[in-house]
């Protein structure tokens, strides 16, 4: 538990700094500063245990069915990089809290931080690899939202894009290969799949999920030749740049291959790959990085080179050059994070990164210079300060290494690397704070607050500490880090200054000499380099991204060509093929269930049927014709209900055809009254053989399941309908009892649908449809709106329909009837007020609402639900017993009922609404609008 | 016709093509191009699907599942309890589609379905993703 807190306060301390930028800038940068080190003193307690030689870990399910858990441990890897990202995390807070303008918004740059901070302590502490992808990919995304903090500069966003692209594309590889790796080890618990190396490299999908992995981690890390975005990325705030480029999401990549580096290392796949891949990216980038002009650009290929550095060493496989990774990494580290923070002070002061225009710098902020060049001078490996250590077991490794035959190749590459490497950090140097002082810069540059230079003043501390007493400072670090990694004993190394004369030291001797002589030549180097053609990354990416984005709309044209007719025409042809793959793929046996006797009636009904289908394919352009044509269908369906047992579905549609009807008489009224012929006779062939084919299909299948015999649950619902749920009626029972809860989600689906028709309809009478509803006034009228006879008759009819709906709605438990049919014959008798009487007659005199009775129907069957629960029932419980009503006669009351009534009013709301809705707008296009400009035609 | 029905005498073929000529009739009127065809479509297909869904009990004559003494059996009642929804929501649904189709005539004055490409309508669509340009 103490395990997850670490890596969760981070998450949840991001909530805070946006609420504490209300109370100013310092405030939140403590609380900021707050979370992160109350998750580094918890980590911190952890650390007796883990240098006294345990694991501490914990452990919970997520989804175990998947091999997902919340795994955490901490073991000195872990603790090391957790202790990094923390350590550092703070510095950087500091840094940012007066790096950062006031027009910046702190708060959200300090929920970024911490979110990212949070994913990368996930990533280092995760103890399942589906965790960590989890985390990885967290990573990406905060890193993504800090990158492009400064939203409103293009190149931030391009270079946020990209990071994203390119390190999640990344993640996905990843994701792959760790799913190859937990099947491979038979688990996803990364603490097991360490002790099963020999069986993982035994495996023949090794090399596939090697690659992936490789893919995963060489992105992060911004290895060759993914390297291309880590510049790219340099539009972020400093502070970020220093914190995600030097010291967290970049070593993430490093980070994973030491993780697994029991467990994959140590093929010659993985020497071939990993270590070729380190040099090279080690010697170009910092080739590269040694012409850019832009500060922060020649750190961030440095960073690149280091990388690749500390990958060609843990490429080598062997456990001392882990030691010498690990070293190198708490090296570089410390120096990268002190230039990166340095540059920013650079930038802040002078408004200028280009090293072209700065120069002799160390004059006008003499305290930064210092800092600075002594951690540049670490970085090009000058004696007696980290960097020079770390990168002499470098070349001491490499030494002594052969790739594929060719001893010289890596001695070769390494001393190369360190030599470029050595002329940039002089470069550095010297045309940005040696050099004539310069008084041209946009601001006139001095030493900044004491808040900024304090955290590269820590970092340089252990720069020179290490530098000096490497045993004493970083041995137990080194050891415990480098021990948790290879997950074994190590050799026999030292931690010292002096190794003797080694051919490391002549190596190293020749990057030092060789980087000054490389600055002397520069120019003449640089104008070599110039007239030559290079590569540039970000075009080439574009060119891949905009070629991707160009094929994407291309096919998208293809099938969104926004015609319904064309999609659903593909969604049956679709069918089809299935269903024929279906027929062609199994044998047709008639089915033996006896079947029923036709009658005259029902072939009548039958052909009236058959006849009404080809009328409306052939007939349908006259609307009017084409609806009386619907409701005949609609009669045949009742009539069909009505013959086949089925009384409550008969009655239901039959009530459901006359509101139906009605609503589509009123669109008509608003909507052309024809269809025009517009389609040619192709397509219409077409539509008709797919709508012939899909007929022949439906038939088929209908007939082959009705003369089959099947198995019912219903004898259940019939015993019970009775004495379990009160009621002889076993449809109703079953809507308002067994299955209540479905019947409660469709009333609320149709008062969705009420509310919606109502919005749509509501806000018709403004804007462009309401000059329609106006133009539409003068055309058509009919001779006399509201006919007397109809609307004596239809007020003298409401409350014997009323009544009847009421009747319908009581005895709906034991007889055909119940919620849905009553609301329907009660609506009808409203809606026929507004058919006859008009709209604003009906309106005038309606004592209700119809969002009432919509919301309180559903609100009476919700309580009738979690009223079961008063009784320590589940929800939806019924109970019933007998009741006297004189009119009409004895009824039994089950709390079903309360429900149904429920129902009842829910569906006499949608339909009123619906249909009013309508009416209204009817209404408007029949009268003057009341307001006046809106022009009459 | 005749020789069919002199070949498959029975209420079940009758029902299934009964269905079947529905699912036609709404497949083809689906397919057109205004938006009234389509919700009449829409309509003969939901008969369709009702009554196929209510064939999935089985024909049965006189057996309605009203519980009684004197009834000599019942018919399966729950495909009609789920019917007996469908068809609800089928009208809450053809509400919505049809003022769905009328709120959209009132506003563009038109009542195709298809949309037709229009040169405002391809700039707006260039301009939603910034990575092509």
């Amino acid at each position: 538990m103490k395990l997850a807190l670490i890596v969760l306060i981070p998450f949840i301390g991001a909530l805070l700094p946006p609420l504490a930028i209300r109370a100013g800038r310092n405030v939140c940068a403590v609380v900021t500063a707050g979370v992160t080190g109350l998750s580094l003193a918890i980590l911190l307690t952890e650390v007796p245990a883990v240098y006294s030689g345990t694991v501490p870990r914990t452990s919970a399910e997520w989804l175990p069915s998947l091999g997902l858990s919340w795994s955490f441990f901490v073991d000195g890897l872990g603790l090391f990089f957790a202790a990094l990202i923390l350590g550092i995390g703070l510095l950087i807070i500091l840094y940012a809290r007066f790096y950062l303008s006031s027009a910046d918004p702190m708060g959200r740059f300090f929920c970024y931080l911490l979110l990212f901070q949070g994913s990368m302590v996930g990533i280092v502490l995760s103890d399942n690899i589906l965790l960590l992808i989890v985390f990885w990919e967290l990573t990406s995304l905060t890193s993504f939202l800090l990158i492009g903090y400064w939203y409103h500069l293009p190149e931030s966003r391009a270079g946020a894009r990209m990071a994203l692209i390119v390190t999640g594309g990344g993640g996905l590889a990843l994701m792959g290969g760790m799913l190859l790796l937990g099947n491979i080890a038979g688990t996803f618990e990364l603490s097991e799949i360490l002790l099963r190396g020999d069986q993982i490299k035994a495996s023949p999908l090794y090399v596939p999920m090697l690659l992936l992995v490789l893919i995963g981690a060489f992105t992060k890390s911004a290895q060759f030749p993914f390297h291309f975005w880590l510049p790219h990325a340099m539009a972020a705030p400093t502070p970020v740049s220093a914190y995600l480029h030097s010291a967290t999401m970049v070593k993430a990549g490093v980070f994973l291959l030491a993780r697994l580096w029991p467990a994959l290392a140590g093929t010659p796949e993985w020497f071939m790959i990993v270590a070729l891949t380190g040099a090279v990216t080690m010697v170009i980038a910092a080739w590269i990085g040694l012409f850019k002009d832009d500060l922060k650009g020649l750190l961030a290929f440095s960073t690149v080179s280091h990388l690749g550095l500390l990958t060609m060493l843990l490429g080598f496989g062997t456990r001392s050059a882990m030691v010498a990774a690990m070293f190198h990494v708490l090296n570089h580290a410390t120096f990268k994070a002190a230039l990166f923070m340095s540059a920013g002070i650079v930038d802040h002061e002078t408004g200028t990164r280009d090293i072209r225009k700065l120069g002799g710098l160390r004059h006008l902020m003499p305290i930064t210079a210092t800092l600075a060049i002594i951690a540049a001078a670490s970085m090009a490996g000058v004696p007696f300060l980290n960097g020079f250590l770390s990168k002499e077991m470098m070349l001491e490794e490499a030494s002594h290494t052969a790739y594929a035959g060719l001893w010289w190749l890596l001695p070769l590459l390494a001393t190369v690397g360190a030599l470029f490497s050595a002329a940039y950090s002089a470069r550095l140097v010297f045309h940005v704070f040696f050099g004539k002082e310069r008084h041209d810069y946009p601001h006139h540059p001095h030493d900044p607050p004491v808040g900024m230079w304090l955290p590269v003043a820590l970092l340089v501390i252990p720069v020179i500490a290490i530098g000096i007493m490497p045993a004493f400072f970083a041995g137990a670090i080194v050891e415990r880090t480098a021990l948790a990694a290879v997950g074994g004993a190590l050799p026999d190394y030292y931690l010292a200054i002096w190794h003797g004369v080694t051919p490391a030291l002549f190596m190293s001797a020749i990057a030092l000499t060789g980087g000054l002589a490389m600055l002397w030549a520069y120019p003449a180097i640089n104008r070599w380099r110039l007239s030559v053609p290079r590569p540039d990354a970000m075009t080439m990416f574009q060119a891949v991204i905009a070629a991707l984005v160009m094929a994407a709309r291309r096919l998208l044209d293809l099938i969104d060509n926004r015609s319904l007719p064309r999609y659903l025409a593909a969604i049956v042809a679709t069918i089809g093929v299935f269903g024929l793959a279906g027929y062609f793929g199994a044998a047709h046996l008639p089915g033996t269930r006896e079947t029923l006797p036709i009658s005259l009636p029902a072939v009548t009904g039958w052909g009236v049927l058959l006849a009404a289908c080809v009328l409306i394919v052939l007939r349908h352009h006259d609307r009017l014709f084409a609806l009386i044509v619907t409701s005949v269908v609609g009669l045949i369906v009742s009539l069909a209900f009505l013959q086949f047992s089925a009384p409550d579905l008969a009655l239901t549609q039959i009530s459901v055809e006359v509101v139906t009807t009605i609503l589509l008489l009123l669109a008509i009224n608003l909507l052309p009254r024809t269809t025009p012929d517009e389609m040619s006779g192709g397509a219409k062939l077409s539509a008709g053989a797919l709508a012939v084919l899909g007929g022949i299909g439906v038939t088929a299948l209908a007939y082959a399941i009705m003369t089959r015999g099947f198995e019912t649950i219903s004898d259940y619902h019939i015993a019970q309908s009775k004495p379990g749920g009160g009621g002889t009626n076993v449809v109703n029972v079953i809507l308002v009892d067994f299955r209540g809860y479905d019947t409660f989600g469709e009333i609320i689906v149709l008062a969705i649908a009420a509310l919606t028709i109502f919005a749509l309809l509501d806000s018709a009478l403004k804007g462009e449809s309401a000059k329609r509803l106006a133009a539409m006034r003068t055309s058509a009228k009919a001779h006399d709106p509201h006919p007397l006879l109809l609307t004596v008759v239809t007020r003298v009819l409401l409350p014997l329909s009323l009544m009847v709906g009421v009747y319908i709605l009581l005895r709906g438990h034991n007889l055909p009837g119940g919620g849905f049919i009553a609301g329907l014959i009660v609506a009808i008798a409203f809606i026929m007020q507004y058919m006859a009487s008009g709209y604003v007659w009906a309106h005038e005199r309606a004592r209700f609402d119809a969002h009432v009775m919509i919301g309180g129907g559903v609100a009476v069957a919700g309580l009738t639900g979690l009223a079961s629960l008063l009784f320590d029932r589940p929800f939806l419980t019924s109970t019933f017993g007998y009741f006297d009503m004189s009119i009409f006669g004895e009824v039994e009351l089950a709390s079903a009922m309360a429900f149904d009534v429920g129902v009842f009013f829910t569906v006499v709301g949608t339909c009123i609404l619906s249909l009013a809705t309508i009416s209204r707008v009817e209404e408007r296009a029949e009268q003057p609008p009341e307001t006046a400009g809106v022009p009459a035609p | 016709m005749s020789t069919v029905m002199s070949t498959v005498m029975s209420m079940e073929f009758l029902l299934a093509s009964g269905i079947g000529a529905l699912t036609a009739a709404g497949l083809y009127l689906i397919m057109l191009r205004r938006t009234f065809p389509v919700v009449i479509g829409l309509s003969f297909l939901s008969y369709a699907v009702n009554v196929f869904l209510f064939s999935m009990g089985r024909l049965t004559i006189d057996l309605p599942p009203i519980v009684s003494e004197a009834a000599k059996g019942y018919t399966d009642p729950l495909p009609q309890a789920l019917v007996l929804t469908a068809i609800v929501i089928t009208f809450g649904m053809t509400a919505l589609i049809v003022v769905l189709s009328l709120r959209g005539f009132l506003e563009t004055g038109s009542d195709d379905v298809t949309l037709q490409a229009q040169p405002d309508d391809d700039a707006s669509r260039a301009s939603g993703d910034g990575a092509a340009r």
